[in-house]
């Protein structure tokens, strides 16, 4: 609509590995930075800023999770125990050590991947359903260390207190500083990842994904890239986790239950597996979605029902709406609302002239 | 170990299998399915949760006659089960398997949802017409439920009963074939779409049958889907499409839960039939990912 490409012209290899060729892509690019850097927090009811903030911490555990899933084709149903790894590594380290946030954030991150790691061994030998309930074990067994550690999880009712990061003696306790943090981890995974899928590492996968075999026949390591491919998924959800903790101040198991590894899973498929947008757009949808069920709910429920169940019914509500869309997406978009923007986006590219 | 009671260990021994053959009865729906369709479904315990709970507000809400109720809810799973493969299942054939799990995870939170939904979150009770005294055998006073007794004789009936449908009558025969290769069945004029149906309907009816079991056991409501989760230890260790696998991992896994609860939990303080059924299940994967009894695939290009 606003811009046309007459031919691909490319002429240096910069030209050819830039993100955004033309200037109206990154004119567009930089104007949605302003506005979520400037406008949203000046603007913005710290309620909705709260639920920015959640939407960041998604984003990164969503571009983890689409890693594994969506690039090299490898399932994992115990995301979210990775998380909660990340997350009492950091608290931990934070309050027994006092360390800060840029140790700590990274250092999550690394246990989460050595996890990771262990989980993924046995994915050079067994792959699609058995690879499920492998890390769905995962997921049950690393809940039950936790839970069970009293040096892991802090003793009672299994959390632990963490203070909210300091940057450059500032204690980020605002909804705006807090805003601030998060979004930049969240820009920072976004363009990691980006970079990451068009890289040696990002091609291996996508080669895994489409016909292991076949990957490693023409050269390429299978059971490294899919260790590779767990680790990294990992480390963004230990990140994820660092995060949320430091966003509810609190590292609590029961944060990072398997209904949290399938929200992932389903941000990762309503989304679109295998598109850095898709997590974006899957992680912002899925983040949203509870908050929807609820003004609606608010709104038009009490013709419904009764309103001393009214709690209830939403939370069963949203337990339906949410299995039927990820079924849904599944059967009549299976590359989620990614394909559908790209749609829209190629419609108007050549509007008003269809061809 | 001098004085090791004997009493305990044989009682901890019996009900786990019995127990066992409860969860093999469960996981018996997810093999049928998985033997002929080729599908996973991680709504196993959901489907019996749903059957459970609708049992349960027709006999104890609505009054019905247990007979009657039973038999709706088998008939609601019948349909359920017809409209699903129809809507949701039949348009995913050849899909990734990924693709498969995911909607059936997507299904079973929907089934979570809907349960309470329609019938209320209350948990019901569902009591069978037997008596529930213990029983009691021998001199070492093992005390057995009848209700364990009862499940675990419906499960092995089922059981033997699949397993001769699938070993000698026609319509068994042709599902194996269904299983093994679409194209090939297709061509030799069996209505595959059918025996997809039929694996679901079964599946369903399996699950109502748990539902009724196992809601009389622990109550219907939403927390009875989480015997769905037994079904993987289940199945991995006895391999994913033998009947004979689906009854010797659920002995196992019942005996080594119960005897992880008699032994281990006073030694780390609780939780150990969750988690015990869940190593061994890794070490399997780790070592023999087909299972005892299940086939090992060939992959060519």
């Amino acid at each position: 609509m606003f811009h046309r490409e007459s031919g691909y012209y490319k002429t240096t290899y910069k030209g050819d590995m830039a993100f955004y060729p033309l200037p109206v892509g990154r004119w567009s690019v930089a104007l949605i930075g302003i506005l979520f850097l400037v406008v949203v927090p000046l603007f913005l009811d710290p309620y909705y800023l709260s639920i920015l903030c959640l939407i960041s911490i998604a984003i990164v555990g969503a571009l983890g999770l689409n890693i594994l899933l969506g690039y090299t084709g490898q399932i994992s149903i115990g995301h979210a125990a990775f998380m909660s790894v990340g997350a009492y590594t950091a608290a931990n380290l934070i309050t027994k050590l006092d360390w800060p946030f840029w140790l700590a954030v990274p250092s999550g991150g690394i246990m989460a991947a050595a996890v990771g790691v262990l989980v993924g061994i046995p994915s050079l030998r067994i792959k699609g359903l058995y690879l499920a309930i492998a890390t769905l074990a995962a997921q049950f067994i690393i809940e039950w260390v936790i839970n069970h550690t009293p040096a892991i999880s802090g003793g009672v009712q299994a959390s632990i207190e963490v203070p909210r990061p300091t940057f450059f003696g500032e204690k980020l306790d605002t909804e705006v500083e807090l805003y601030y943090f998060l979004m930049a981890f969240a820009a920072v995974a976004i363009v990691a990842t980006m970079n990451l899928v068009r890289s040696r590492i990002g091609r291996a996968f996508i080669a895994i994904r489409d016909q292991d075999i076949a990957a490693e026949i023409i050269g390429i390591n299978v059971f490294r890239y899919k260790l590779y491919a767990f680790a990294i998924s990992s480390f963004y959800a230990g990140v994820a986790g660092v995060l949320y903790t430091y966003y509810l101040s609190i590292a609590n198991y029961e944060q990072f239950l398997i209904v949290v590894s399938i929200d992932y899973l389903a941000m990762v498929i309503i989304g679109g597996l295998g598109s850095v947008l898709g997590s974006v757009f899957g992680a912002v949808f899925v983040t949203l979605f509870p908050t929807v069920i609820r003004i609606f709910m608010d709104a038009f429920g009490s013709f419904f029902f009764d309103p001393v169940i009214q709690a209830q019914v939403t939370a069963q509500f949203r337990l339906i709406l949410f299995g039927a869309l990820i079924m849904f997406f599944l059967v009549v978009e299976p590359e989620g609302l990614n394909r559908l923007w790209l749609n829209i986006r190629n419609y108007f590219r050549v509007w008003p002239f269809s061809y | 170990m001098a004085d090791f009671n004997w009493g305990f260990f044989l009682e901890l021994l019996v009900s786990g299998v019995l127990i066992g053959l409860m969860y093999s009865l469960i996981a018996l729906g997810f093999v049928l399915i998985y033997k002929s369709t080729d599908a996973i479904n991680f709504a196993q315990g959901e489907f019996v949760m749903i059957a459970g709970i609708i049992v349960g507000a027709c006999a104890a809400s609505y009054g019905l006659p247990l007979w009657l109720a039973i038999s709706l809810s088998v008939g609601f799973m019948v349909l359920f089960n017809v409209g699903l493969e129809r809507t949701v299942l039949r348009p995913m054939i050849g899909r990734p398997i990924v693709a498969i799990i995911m909607a059936t995870i997507g299904l079973a939170a929907l089934l979570r949802g809907a349960g309470p939904f329609f019938f209320g979150a209350e948990t019901r009770p569902l009591n069978l017409p037997i008596d529930d005294a213990p029983i009691i055998i021998g001199d070492h006073f093992i005390y057995l439920n009848p209700i364990h007794l009862l499940g675990a004789v419906a499960a092995v009936l089922f059981l033997l009963g699949f397993g001769w449908f699938f070993l000698k009558s026609r319509k068994g025969v042709a599902m194996r074939a269904v299983a093994d290769s679409h194209q090939v069945s297709m061509a030799m004029g069996i209505n595959v779409q059918r025996y997809f149906a039929l694996a679901w309907v079964m599946a369903g009816v399996v699950a109502a049958l748990g539902g009724v079991i196992w809601g009389s056991l622990l109550g219907v409501d939403t927390q009875l889907a989480i015997i769905g989760l037994k079904v993987f230890p289940v199945v991995i260790l006895g391999g994913l499409d033998s009947i004979v696998g689906v009854i010797v991992g659920g002995i196992i896994v019942g005996v080594v839960e119960n005897l992880a609860a008699g032994y281990l939990d006073p030694m780390v303080g609780g939780g150990t039939k969750d988690f015990t059924p869940y190593v061994l299940m890794i070490l399997m994967l780790m070592f023999k990912p087909y299972g005892l009894f299940g086939k090992p695939i060939i992959e060519r290009i």
